[in-house]
């Protein structure tokens, strides 16, 4: 679009042409310029802006001090969180063949596979007569859900920086939403546990009402370090290439396909529980079936953890939140 | 009501050359934390470092307030830090000094189609960028209807945006951003796509955002929307807001800056009109006095002589010459041709042809000058064009006995003279 503007002459002779130039302001015949504030155009339901006393002031400073999560305008945001983690579940299905379908097949077949593998090696029942398969596999579902939304989330400002740079919503909906979508997937292979539960015949214990709570603990503890890790893959590119080989480090001195009582030491154990995973997964096995509960002092060390990483994670969160859309 | 807006103190943001340029690998940290350190000792030994700035100032101590209801445009070249400015305030980054102030809802537009995403179809499309853009659900189920009559794509809305053409895309891009309803609104030059019919559409859509109260920061390269569209304007230069008030002032400073007037312009390295490619013809262009004297400066009312130089590689038949002025908002407000008065040109295969103007009536200001070289017959086959090629400054001095001619009294300077008609008489209607 050219800045400058040539009106179509209705009056030239042939020979002089007069290059044309497309304007959106001229004005042709009688129109009047669409710039006129009509009122018989006035469109339906925009209505005048509120009055001024009543509108918020928002100050915007430099600095990078510790505030507050503001709670009050995630939550103004709250269908943004929602509409974007259905983006992302929508967008891996779509154009598939069989869509949906995929979040029960891939489940379904590592339960399975599970399943068939441990039968074959010899069943080991472990404590409280809970065959190795159910346990291992529930453990591995909430490890699932903990790396799926730690990886993701991790990626978030990464993968999205075309929104980090060109709109605002508040920073910390971009580690958010993924976990959001990855609760989704979860729920969909708890059925699949369900499923296994049933057929096997093991019995579920009445701790079972607490079992959200360990889930909601596991994708506390994902945020906290994800809040770490999405900022820092935004800086340097390095950090994208340390989670996936985290993860697979922390699954090993994570309980889940083993238990802890007869594989790590009792003093060694308090350490061990320093891992908060490792008090959130036994806890979450420990609601489902009552088995391998957990002492209040080891999970009282997970859980510091927990509180640590959490709090550590937002302070660098928002401290660095103004300005990663200058680095990514 | 006239209470402030938005204010804006001493707004600074500051780029690291580096930052800007690659993201760091970690490794490379502690080579660069090695080098500061040296730098810093070497300061405190007193060897000065030799090295080049390594930070920019995107801006510096900008300083500005908006009105509740005004239209604030933002010029400048490209890389003033106009859309710095407008990502601050749109809270996309912080600032490194200074402080903003801003009263009610934010809304951005710093481009169209944020977060469009291509395998979502478009109806899913508009609730994503809706949300996106600070809409909630209810709000955008409410206006879902508008927003697909504006965007004009109703048969399309359930097919994936991937199989949209680029016009139905920015269409219902910026159909949902209409519907946005902040009381401030950032707008950053998104108007400069689309077809014409669009545009005026989108334009008028953002009249009537300002009409209601609404407050409105528009960057824009049009000097023409923004003189419409505008109440009060800001010029950006190299980070610091050197103009603010008038539009016009604003405009004339923003296409003035850096052109020194020259009487003689080798046209033979300069830009044809719209990207089309020269010829070479065009040689060069100078501006005279009727008596030849070299001038850049005018006073309405004087006669004006042009010399064009050209150099074609036989004689020509039936040639036509166009040239084209341009006032300080973009529009064209006076052509000279041979097609007027004299005629088609037979011109030899090189020399240097002479247009005279006499009593230009141009008003004060500063007039581009662009040039457009044609055969002269139905086809009127573009010969050589060169977009801007110089520019004069005329002053209106005392063509109307000393009075000025301001802006919005016209671009023409017309003298009258003004008697009582005879038979009129003293007692008024009996």
């Amino acid at each position: 679009m050219t800045d400058e503007s040539t009106g179509s002459s209705r009056r030239t002779t042939p020979q002089a042409e007069l290059p044309a130039a497309d304007d959106p302001l001229a004005m042709d015949g009688d129109n009047s310029a669409v710039l006129e504030r009509s009122e018989s155009e006035a469109a339906p339901g925009f209505g005048p802006a509120a009055a001024a006393s009543e509108l918020p002031w928002t100050v915007i400073r430099p600095g990078k001090g510790w505030y507050w999560v503001e709670l009050a305008e995630l939550w103004r945001y709250r269908d943004l969180l929602w509409i974007l983690a259905l983006r992302d579940i929508k967008v891996r299905y779509k154009q598939t063949l069989i869509g949906a379908a995929w979040a029960v097949l891939q489940p379904l077949a590592m339960m399975t596979i599970f399943y068939c593998l441990f039968n074959l090696m010899g069943a080991r029942v472990v404590s409280g007569g809970v065959p190795y398969a159910v346990s291992a596999y529930s453990g591995l579902l909430l490890w699932q859900l903990f790396a799926t939304s730690l990886s993701q989330s991790s990626n978030s400002l990464v993968d999205n920086q075309s929104l980090l740079k060109k709109v605002y919503f508040p920073r910390l909906i971009f580690p958010l939403f993924p976990i959001l979508a990855a609760l989704v997937d979860f729920a969909v292979a708890l059925v699949l546990l369900a499923g296994l539960v049933l057929w096997t015949g093991v019995p579920l214990a009445w701790g079972i009402f607490a079992a959200p709570v360990f889930v909601g603990l596991a994708v506390i503890t994902a945020l906290a370090v994800a809040l770490w890790f999405s900022a820092l893959s935004a800086m340097y590119r390095d950090f994208r290439y340390v989670v996936p080989f985290l993860l697979q480090l922390w699954l090993y001195i994570t309980p889940v396909l083993y238990e802890t009582g007869s594989v790590i030491p009792a003093r060694w154990r308090l350490l061990y529980f320093l891992n908060p995973m490792a008090g959130i997964v036994e806890g979450f096995r420990w609601s489902l079936f009552g088995t391998g509960a957990v002492p209040a002092a080891y999970f009282g060390a997970s859980m510091a953890a927990v509180f640590v990483l959490l709090v550590a994670g937002l302070w660098y969160f928002r401290r660095v939140e103004g300005t990663l859309a200058d680095w990514v | 009501m006239s209470e402030i807006a938005v204010r804006v103190d001493g707004l600074g943001k500051q780029f690291r050359v580096g930052q800007r340029a690659r993201y760091l690998r970690l490794s490379e940290v502690p080579a660069r934390m090695l080098a500061r350190a040296a730098t810093w000792l070497r300061g405190r030994v007193g060897v000065t470092p030799d090295q080049g700035p390594s930070t920019i100032w995107a801006l510096k101590d900008v300083s500005f307030e908006v009105k509740r209801g005004e239209v604030l445009g933002v010029i400048g070249r490209n890389g003033a830090g106009k859309s710095t400015l407008l990502k601050i305030l749109s809270r996309i980054t912080r600032p490194t000094e200074g402080e903003v102030h801003i009263r009610g809802r934010v809304g951005s537009l710093l481009e169209v189609g944020t977060g469009f995403h291509p395998e979502l179809t478009g109806r899913e499309n508009i609730y994503l960028n809706g949300a996106i853009l600070g809409m909630r659900k209810a709000e955008i189920d409410r206006k879902f209807d508008e927003i697909v009559a504006f965007s004009e794509i109703e048969r399309f809305l359930d097919t994936q945006v991937k199989h949209y053409s680029g016009g139905m895309h920015m269409r219902l891009a910026f159909a949902v951003a209409a519907y946005l309803e902040p009381e401030v609104l950032l707008v950053d030059e998104v108007l400069a796509v689309g077809d014409l019919q669009f545009q005026r559409k989108c334009l008028g859509r953002m009249s009537e955002v300002a009409g209601h109260g609404r407050t409105v920061l528009f960057v824009s390269h049009n000097m023409g929307v923004v003189s419409r569209l505008c109440s009060r304007a800001i010029y950006l230069c190299d980070g610091r807001c050197t103009y603010q008030g008038d539009v016009a002032e604003a405009i004339t400073r923003y296409t003035g800056f850096g052109r020194t007037a020259s009487s003689y312009v080798d046209l033979r390295g300069a830009a044809g009109w719209d990207q089309t490619t020269r010829t070479g013809v065009l040689q060069f262009l100078s501006t005279h006095r009727a008596d030849g004297t070299p001038a850049t400066s005018f006073q309405t009312g004087d006669d004006l002589l042009i010399r064009i130089g050209y150099r074609f590689d036989r004689p020509m038949d039936k040639v036509s010459c166009l040239l084209m002025f341009y006032d300080a908002t973009g529009e064209r407000v006076m052509s000279l041709t041979n097609m007027h008065q004299t005629g088609p040109l037979r011109l030899p295969a090189s020399g240097v042809l002479e247009c005279r103007a006499d009593d230009i009536r141009l008003a004060s200001g500063s007039y581009d000058i662009s040039l457009w070289l044609a055969t002269a017959d139905a086809a009127g086959t573009p010969l050589d064009s060169i977009r801007v090629a110089t520019v004069i400054h005329v002053d209106i001095g005392s063509y109307l006995g000393g009075a000025p001619l301001l802006r919005g009294q016209g671009v023409l300077a017309q003298r009258s003279r003004w008697s009582i008609a005879p038979g009129s008489e003293d007692h008024g209607a009996s």
